[in-house]
């Protein structure tokens, strides 16, 4: 046969259908396809990781570990799931004492916070220009020599006094081994960061003389008022305010009433009973009008005030002297005409709400702004406490008590060398406890504003558990104050803003690879102690911070080794807990019933003091009778209100961390888009306020303030006051890695600080602001 | 005449020759051809030279080509050992808080084999190999789900008193471990889509895809369920 053209196409073509026809007559196409998509869905990823064997989780067997979450001073209970050693998942622990089965966004992130890119490998050496992120390895004994050498070589030179420490708290073993280490080496400088404690502890001590900060039996009260307290947005230990906020709000026998004072239309406010925007600033005034009304109408608890406080009526001192008692101060100063003349709440209104608050049965009055990351106005807080002394519910169920802690074993007094005893003494470089501000433990806003309180300023900056170059108000300032110290160690387990400025980086555990006890939580009205437990070995070249403070104290020897007796950090942690270890250890807390009982108080008179004695005490001259007492001292917002016409108050979202920890990307994924769009951050302001400046929603806008300025979105709502301008805190990071980073504007480059009159500490709500289209 | 005139001449009349060639041949040396004669034979043997090895290459060579085989670690016979234990639930157990522990660890070997109880080749090697240096028996599971699946044995044993039987079929009757065949592909086992290459089943056991799942729960429950119930 000849292959001629015709042929050859028969062949091809039958043969093609033939092969056609009988690959589709298998089952080979199908079975691809259906390989193919698994393949693209599975193995693809896993050769972007690295070959077959890539980072593909293992499998094995599933466990739940208990320990304490510390993401925030919240100290809820979390048990991690695990899958053979590795984290799988975050929930809030049942049956804890805090949270009971809860959690918040932010403690369900915590995984990413331990397995993410920004964790610290391993200690670091400043390797390039301070803040230019370049660093290098080196390792615990180099990390640890470096700061030895230095803190031997001041403390030779007499300058031990020269050193600080800033941390997240002051309590619980951790803190206490930092502050036992400057007392021995001979600094003073042991600073918190700033939150409304710093103010609460003050004005409890002043009225109550109360050692503890303050605790609320929210789940006992009934009447809820909130001077601008964020309750579901994070206030308190989020999440146990939050699920007794679920309980006011329930239909049974629980049901209270919640009245939000705010100036703009938070979570908070949108869910309470009723909602008044005063003046932002004017809160404190707010409350003096409401005492008016419940002082003039005798709606306040008669025993109470007649057995339990001073100052209530006018008193005379022993020559004779006539004082001006809280009660004519409020009926002669705070009518309802003249507070709403302050706060713009109509004087029916103040007149109606202060009548509801007391004659409920179990009201209660809670202060601290937003989250309480601000210290805030002190006679502001008295003012609020006031209210609460007035219904008498001071110690009592569904009222506000102290919050002590667990009792611990304490440790032996810290015996110091000549040269810790001489720098021990002199002036701290915040100004606390000086003649200025006797009474105050700590001002940690205060610091890059002085920078030098009379000592020569910090040479060697210890920091652990904080991001004061983060979150201290004016960051242009506290950028400034950190090119001024020469030294500064961080032992953030992160790069966070203070790790990424400083000159060695010595990482601390995270805190689901370490043990550390977890004292009563901010808020708590009951004691309890928790502890965290390593749920996964360390991740990376980490170390306790509590082992390398008393490595660093041990090589400095002397009397400062003397000081820390311990063989390691956990030896410590099991002394101090001590006979209760064995139940902490098994169950994860302990709890101990409240001591405070009611009617008895630490002050100089026995009493509640509505008149501060203990000013006198202090030595600080108070020039007229009403500066003993809660008053209303107005804090002036930064700038002039002819450059700057509006308002400038910074919220804070339960979404949003704005704490020491910077936000995940699980919780910045949860920003709406007229919250944060892209990079670019929203402010809100009310329409009215946008129509004079010509701006629509979602237009560019320049936002100044006499401290900084930064390009916004613009966020049209009614739920902010007219005149005032609403900025979210908790973005604008500069450090970690790009999935945390460059989002949005830090709130604290726009916001200075403003100190207040008697506590020194910020009383900042606000500051003036202008926006300009662009 | 132009240089190019020429040419297009040259080609016209070369066109012309050539079909007065092709004229000439059909009318000198005409081949009538016959209809129905083999000719027509040509495409269907082409058809079939082409459908026959293409068959067999889908229905043979490509499955062998697509899985791989494996032996397992140990021969086990869980013949002998369901004699011993009890039912599956004597060791594929739930444990306290609800989940299933699926496959044994050595833990549960060590109970009976922590030194050689028996003369077995296969004991044997369980003890040097595993037992004595402490190390975790690499089972290859036949039955082992794609990572997006999500499967809840106490669900469905449990809750929907399933029988293992239904889905696993009757290995607790096996003397011996069947080869472990793995798609090369996706890396899992070849008992997910089935071992014949079409998927076709005559037990219930056979298949563990997607389709099988919903076709019991719609027989079941009458709904074939909403993707987020198995993929989460």
């Amino acid at each position: 046969m000849k292959l001629d053209r015709r042929t050859f196409i028969e062949i091809l073509v039958g043969f093609s259908a033939g092969a056609g026809a009988g690959i589709m007559l298998t089952p080979v196409n199908w079975k691809i396809m259906d390989d193919m998509a698994i393949w693209s869905q599975e193995m693809w990823p896993r050769y972007q990781l690295g070959g077959l064997k890539g980072k593909l989780p293992e499998r094995g067997k599933v466990t739940h570990e208990d320990t304490v979450c510390k993401l925030c001073p919240g100290g809820c209970g979390i048990t991690v799931r695990k899958v053979k050693d590795r984290a799988t998942k975050i929930e809030g622990r049942d049956g804890y004492p805090v949270n009971n089965g809860g959690i918040c966004l932010l403690g369900a992130s915590g995984l990413q916070l331990l397995y993410g890119p920004w964790r610290v490998p391993g200690p670091l050496k400043r390797s390039g220009k301070r803040g230019s992120g370049a660093f290098g390895r080196i390792s615990w004994e180099e990390a640890i020599d470096e700061v030895v050498h230095k803190l031997t070589d001041l403390r030779d030179k007499g300058e031990a006094h020269a050193v600080a420490a800033i941390l997240d708290s002051d309590r619980g073993t951790v803190p206490q081994l930092f502050s036992r280490f400057l007392k021995a080496y001979g600094s003073p400088n042991f600073i918190r960061t700033a939150s409304d404690q710093d103010t609460y502890e003050l004005a409890l001590n002043l009225m109550q003389g109360a050692e503890d900060s303050v605790g609320y039996d929210l789940e006992g009260a009934n009447f809820i008022l909130s001077f601008g307290s964020g309750l579901i947005e994070g206030w308190g230990s989020p999440v146990r305010v939050i699920q007794a906020h679920s309980k006011w709000r329930s239909g049974n026998g629980d049901r209270a009433r919640v009245v939000q004072i705010e100036p703009r239309l938070s979570n908070t406010a949108a869910k309470a009973d009723n909602w008044h925007a005063v003046r932002p600033g004017t809160e404190g005034a707010l409350a003096l009008g409401l005492a008016h009304v419940i002082v003039k109408e005798s709606l306040y608890d008669p025993m109470f005030t007649a057995n339990h406080t001073f100052g209530f009526e006018d008193w005379n001192d022993f020559t004779g002297k006539i004082y001006m008692g809280f009660k004519s101060l409020v009926l002669t100063e705070y009518s309802p005409q003249s507070v709403s003349d302050i706060t713009g709440l109509s004087p029916r209104k103040i007149v109606a709400l202060a009548r509801a608050f007391a004659e409920a049965d179990r009201p209660i009055a809670v202060w601290g702004r937003g989250k309480g990351t601000t210290s805030g106005s002190l006679y502001e807080c008295m003012a609020v406490h006031a209210l609460n002394a007035l219904v008498g519910n001071i110690n009592k169920p569904g009222g506000v008590s102290t919050r002590p802690d667990v009792a611990t074993q304490p440790w032996a007094e810290v015996v110091q060398d000549a040269t810790a005893c001489t720098c021990f003494n002199m002036p701290r470089v915040d100004g606390a406890g000086s003649s200025r501000y006797p009474l105050t433990k700590y001002l940690p806003d205060r610091w890059p504003q002085v920078m030098d309180g009379g000592n020569g300023g910090i040479k060697a900056l210890l920091v652990n558990g904080a991001d004061p170059y983060f979150t201290t108000m004016d960051s242009a300032a506290v950028a400034k104050a950190f090119e001024h110290i020469p030294f500064v160690v961080s032992f953030s387990s992160y790069l966070d803003e203070t790790a990424y400025h400083a000159d060695l980086i010595l990482p601390n555990h995270h805190y689901l690879e370490r043990w550390e006890d977890m004292p009563t939580p901010v808020g708590l009205h009951k004691p309890v102690l928790g502890l965290l437990k390593p749920v996964v070995s360390p991740q990376f070249d980490t170390r306790h911070v509590g082992d390398v403070i008393m490595t660093i104290a041990k090589s400095l020897g002397g009397k400062v080794a003397d000081s820390f007796p311990w063989e390691d950090y956990k030896t410590a942690l099991k002394e101090t807990v001590g006979e209760k270890w064995g139940a902490l250890e098994e169950e994860g807390f302990v709890e101990d019933a409240n001591p405070a009982s009611e009617g008895s108080f630490g002050t100089p008179s026995g009493k509640f003091e509505f008149y501060v004695t203990a000013f006198d005490q202090a030595g600080m001259t108070m020039r007229k009778d009403e500066e003993y007492l809660p008053h209303y001292a107005p804090i002036k917002p930064e700038g002039n209100p002819v450059l700057y016409p509006l308002l400038l108050v910074p919220t804070e979202l339960m979404r949003l961390a704005d704490g020491a920890v910077g936000n995940p990307p699980f919780c910045t994924k949860t920003l709406e888009e007229n919250e944060l769009k892209g990079d670019g951050l929203f402010v809100e302001i009310n329409p009215m306020t946008a129509a004079d400046y010509g701006l629509s929603e979602g237009a560019h806008a320049t936002l100044a303030t006499p401290k900084g300025k930064a390009k916004v979105l613009v966020n049209l709502t009614e739920g902010i006051m007219p005149g005032v301008i609403g900025i979210p805190k908790g973005l604008g990071h500069k450090a970690y890695d790009d999935y945390l980073a460059g989002k949005g504007v830090n709130a604290n480059s726009l916001i200075g600080v403003v100190e207040d009159p008697v506590s020194g500490l910020c009383a900042t709500w606000g500051i003036r602001a202008k926006l300009t289209r662009v | 005449m132009s240089t190019t005139e020429e040419k297009e001449q040259a080609v016209a009349d070369e066109g012309q020759e050539a079909t007065e060639e092709i004229a000439a041949e059909e009318v000198h040396e005409p081949k009538p051809v016959k209809p129905g004669t083999w000719r027509f034979l040509i495409p269907i043997i082409a058809f079939a030279m082409g459908f026959g090895p293409h068959f067999l290459l889908g229905w043979v060579i490509f499955p062998q080509l697509l899985y791989g085989k494996k032996q397992q670690p140990i021969d086990f016979n869980h013949k002998l050992h369901v004699e011993e234990m009890g039912e599956c639930e004597g060791c594929h157990f739930f444990r306290g808080d609800g989940s299933f522990a699926g496959i044994p660890d050595l833990s549960s070997c060590l109970e009976c084999h922590e030194e050689q109880v028996g003369e077995h080749p296969e004991e044997a090697k369980l003890v040097k190999q595993y037992v004595e240096p402490g190390k975790e028996i690499p089972w290859l599971v036949y039955s082992r789900q794609p990572q997006c699946v999500f499967f809840s044995h106490a669900a469905h044993v449990v809750k929907g008193e399933m029988e293992c039987v239904t889905c696993h079929g009757p290995v607790g009757e096996s003397e011996h471990l069947k080869p472990y065949y793995y798609n090369r592909l996706t890396l899992y086992s070849r008992d997910i889509w089935g071992s014949n290459p079409a998927g076709y089943k005559k037990h219930t056991w056979d298949r563990m895809k997607m389709d099988d799942c919903a076709e019991c729960h719609e027989e079941k429950k009458g709904i074939k369920e909403a993707c987020f119930v198995c993929h989460k």
